[in-house]
């Protein structure tokens, strides 16, 4: 059915669909609006879950964690400080191999304190073995929270799945999102959870031992195992999705207008549609150039990127996130994945914008074209900076 | 009849590599025989955890989950919201477990969202008075003028310069169904207290006096006398409570002075050498005698 | 992928760990003056005292006691007493 939702409406929609039955928050702009949504949910019997308010994100992580050791299905969501907060207990979470879905309305890290849409939250966690999914618009927001659940509880993965999700361009925007009215197709996409090692009196483990140094780093070993084994199950997830629901929006990544591109832009999220746009027109004007669409950062898809920007010349990075002393972080991963497959005729611009909830304009973007023809290599710099506060 | 075999069949079993004497592993034997098989536990970072599930060993024969520091509690209350869609509530009872540390310093918050939630979980603090598992640094519930490795005494200080906090008063502050302090040096008065808790739904605090070896620098053969001997001083008060409302104490049989308890212990050695120490022994007298007034020991 | 490695154990692995190697003394129960008070099994951090009130004959599982002589020390009648062990 087609409506017109609100991003945290079709993201709490999605979730319904996979049928939770434990649900932990904490507020926080711009979160709030999904928990709110799937909190009326549960109070009109919409959604039969425990839904348990929290005093933190801390302990939203935490209860979430030990309903999902008990075996059953969970999640929570979060931004920004609430994200840095429960980050230790991402890396419990992920470590314990438990197959959370969490969703982050990505939103810019204090300090100063500000509540709008970049991606430095999602890049501060990247290392904590969540896998890590970005949406570009509310359809595939909706989709992705599906297929998020089917990828975390594959018997292979066992690990949380972060959905990013730009916070007010996505979860305060209505577009038009095409739920699914089938709950039992639902189903037969993703079955009941069924865990092997779960508390439980009659199977009675102990979850969370000490490892000691002649076994834990076997123990990570596995997860990072775990983590580059995920990106096959992404991939057959989204084609299972487009075979039973129609919609696919690339596995890994996804590739627009890239035959013959000389000019490559790289972005992850709601980005895109603004990129796209932009593109649309530069290919009416006769340039060669597409879009590489990030839809996995972790994994980290480096076969298909490699595969993707080989041939081209230029590549622009936009990065809403920043490394201070080093300077971009998608374009670094992606300048090793070339530097590895020893790629060295592609320049990989990474460009720094869109912080803090700045707006990302066309004319950025044609900058952005304009200038990666002129240079090689650039590390992060800000773009389109206000001399007045300089 | 308690045969061998039968003690290799305790739900917290021996082989686990907690100090000669430890009180805490006490405790946990006590309670488990009550709780049964029926229960499933949670661990916050700490002694217990370390010394009970060193990985591919583990001394718990119930379900049994570490998480971190400071969320025992919040683990707990996803465990219990867990076995409610599972309609396993009613037959299982969760218990959450912490130190000292992680119950009344960084464990604190988490306590705090599931008392006031109301959880159907015991929470049980084994009380050792510091950090122990880190090497004995000072925590909330330290006493005054205890040496720890963070609150040394020296020639300008007598260790641990703030009493403990009243975390059991916290804990009825909350209006939770049962609060109730314990002690390993009254294993009957214990097992009475975790029946009770585990007869009430909803969120019940149980904090136990566990006496520590190497913290509190005494033979190991001691555990239990310390563990009395605070109750005989009146420096660790036990009672228990129906929300805000005491409903029984354990009262002093023969008060002792507070000297006799300390002088058993290293932590408290360096008030024992001149004047200026002994004037501090009377402040921890003082504590004793508050006490005994305020909960009518005697 | 065996992913319990370092994160799952099995319940009550811990037997295996035979800590009775901790002790410098232990225990012996000269089953004299006893009088089947039962609190040698109530205070032994270990679990390691069996035995009963009936026959009030006690004992004690070596492969694990780790010698801490809180039994000794609490027996009210005077019936445990330490020893040191051979090594």
């Amino acid at each position: 059915m087609k409506q017109v939702l609100e991003g945290s409406m079709a993201i709490a929609g999605g979730v319904k669909m996979a049928e939770p039955h434990v649900i932990s928050a904490y507020p926080i702009t711009p979160q709030t609006h999904i928990v709110e949504h799937l909190s009326q949910m549960v109070a009109d019997g919409d959604l039969k879950a425990e839904f348990i308010m929290v005093e933190s994100e801390h302990s939203a992580a935490s209860v979430v964690l030990g309903a999902s050791a008990c075996g059953v299905r969970t999640y929570t969501a979060t931004a920004a400080q609430g994200l840095l907060y429960m980050e230790e207990v991402v890396y419990n979470i992920a470590g314990m191999r438990l197959p959370v879905v969490i969703t982050i309305a990505n939103r810019a890290i204090s300090a100063p304190i500000n509540i709008w849409n970049d991606m430095q939250d999602a890049m501060a966690i990247r290392d904590t073995g969540a896998i890590m999914l970005v949406a570009e618009n509310n359809q595939e927001a909706y989709d992705m929270h599906i297929q998020a659940f089917k990828i975390a509880e594959n018997r292979d993965v066992m690990l949380p799945v972060i959905v990013n999700v730009d916070g007010f361009v996505l979860t305060h925007t209505f577009e038009v999102v095409e739920t699914i009215d089938s709950i039992e197709k639902v189903r037969e996409y993703l079955p009941p959870l069924n865990m092997e090692y779960k508390l439980d009196v009659e199977n009675p483990y102990s979850f969370g031992t000490i490892a000691e140094p002649s076994v834990y780093t076997e123990a990570r070993y596995n997860l990072y195992n775990a983590m580059n084994f995920s990106r096959n199950v992404i991939i057959d997830a989204a084609k299972e999705f487009d075979d039973m629901f129609g919609r696919f929006y690339g596995g890994l990544t996804d590739s627009y207008k890239m035959d013959d591109a000389q000019t490559v832009i790289v972005a992850m999220g709601s980005v895109l549609g603004t990129v796209k746009d932009v593109v649309d027109e530069l290919r009416e004007a006769g340039k060669k150039i597409g879009v590489l669409k990030v839809r996995s950062f972790r994994p980290f898809p480096e076969e298909e990127i490699v595969a993707a920007l080989k041939n081209a010349k230029n590549v622009i990075v936009i990065e809403k996130a920043i490394c201070p002393g080093k300077g971009g972080i998608l374009s670094v991963e992606i300048r090793d994945s070339l530097f590895k497959h020893k790629i060295n005729s592609v320049s990989v611009n990474g460009y720094t914008l869109g912080l803090g909830g700045r707006d990302i304009t066309p004319g950025n973007i044609h900058g952005l074209v304009e200038r990666a023809e002129k240079e090689e290599n650039v590390d992060g710099e800000f773009i389109g900076l206000s001399q007045q506060y300089l | 009849m308690l045969t061998k075999e039968e003690t290799h069949n305790e739900l917290f079993t021996m082989g686990h590599t907690g100090c000669s004497g430890c009180a805490q592993s006490m405790a946990v034997k006590l309670i488990m025989e009550i709780l049964g098989k029926n229960t499933i536990a949670t661990s916050a970072t700490g002694c217990l955890e370390v010394f009970s599930t060193r990985w591919p060993e583990s001394s718990w024969k119930i379900p049994w989950i570490h998480s971190l520091f400071e969320n025992s509690a919040a683990v707990a209350s996803g465990i219990e919201a867990a076995l409610k869609v599972l309609g396993k509530k009613e037959d299982i009872t969760v218990l959450s477990q912490a130190g000292d540390g992680g119950t009344a310093d960084i464990g604190l918050q988490s306590l705090s969202g599931m008392f006031e939630r109301n959880h159907d979980v015991l929470y049980v603090c084994y009380d050792n008075g510091a950090y122990m598992n880190t090497g004995y640094q000072r925590s909330g519930l330290t006493p005054l003028d205890a040496f720890t490795t963070t609150s040394p005494s020296g020639k300008v200080s007598f260790g641990n310069n703030r009493p403990k906090k009243y975390m059991p008063e916290i804990a009825m502050a909350h209006r939770i169904p049962y609060t109730a302090v314990a002690s390993a040096g009254y294993p009957m008065d214990l097992q009475k207290k975790v029946k009770k808790a585990k007869s009430i739904k909803g969120a019940k605090y149980l904090q136990v006096d566990v006496p520590c070896v190497p913290g509190w620098k005494y033979e190991p053969k001691y555990s239990v006398k310390l563990a009395q001997l605070a109750v005989q001083t009146g420096l660790y008060p036990l009672f228990d409570a129906e929300y805000e409302k005491i409903i029984s104490v354990k009262k002093i049989s023969k008060k002792v002075p507070v000297e006799e308890y300390l002088k058993l212990q290293g932590r408290f050695k360096h008030l024992f050498k001149d004047d200026a120490g002994r004037a501090e022994i009377e402040k921890i007298q003082k504590i004793a005698d508050e006490n005994i007034e305020r909960f009518g020991l005697i | 992928m065996d992913f319990k490695v370092g994160i799952i154990a099995m319940p009550g692995a811990a037997l295996s760990n035979k800590t009775g190697s901790f002790a410098n003394e232990v225990p012996v129960f000269m089953h004299k003056t006893c009088t089947g008070c039962n609190l040698c099994i109530y205070f032994c951090p270990e679990g390691v005292v069996y035995g009963d009130k009936k026959t009030k004959i006690y004992d004690f599982d070596s492969d694990y006691c780790k010698g801490c002589g809180i039994c000794a020390e609490e027996c009210p009648v005077d019936d445990i007493k330490m020893v040191l062990v051979e090594k």
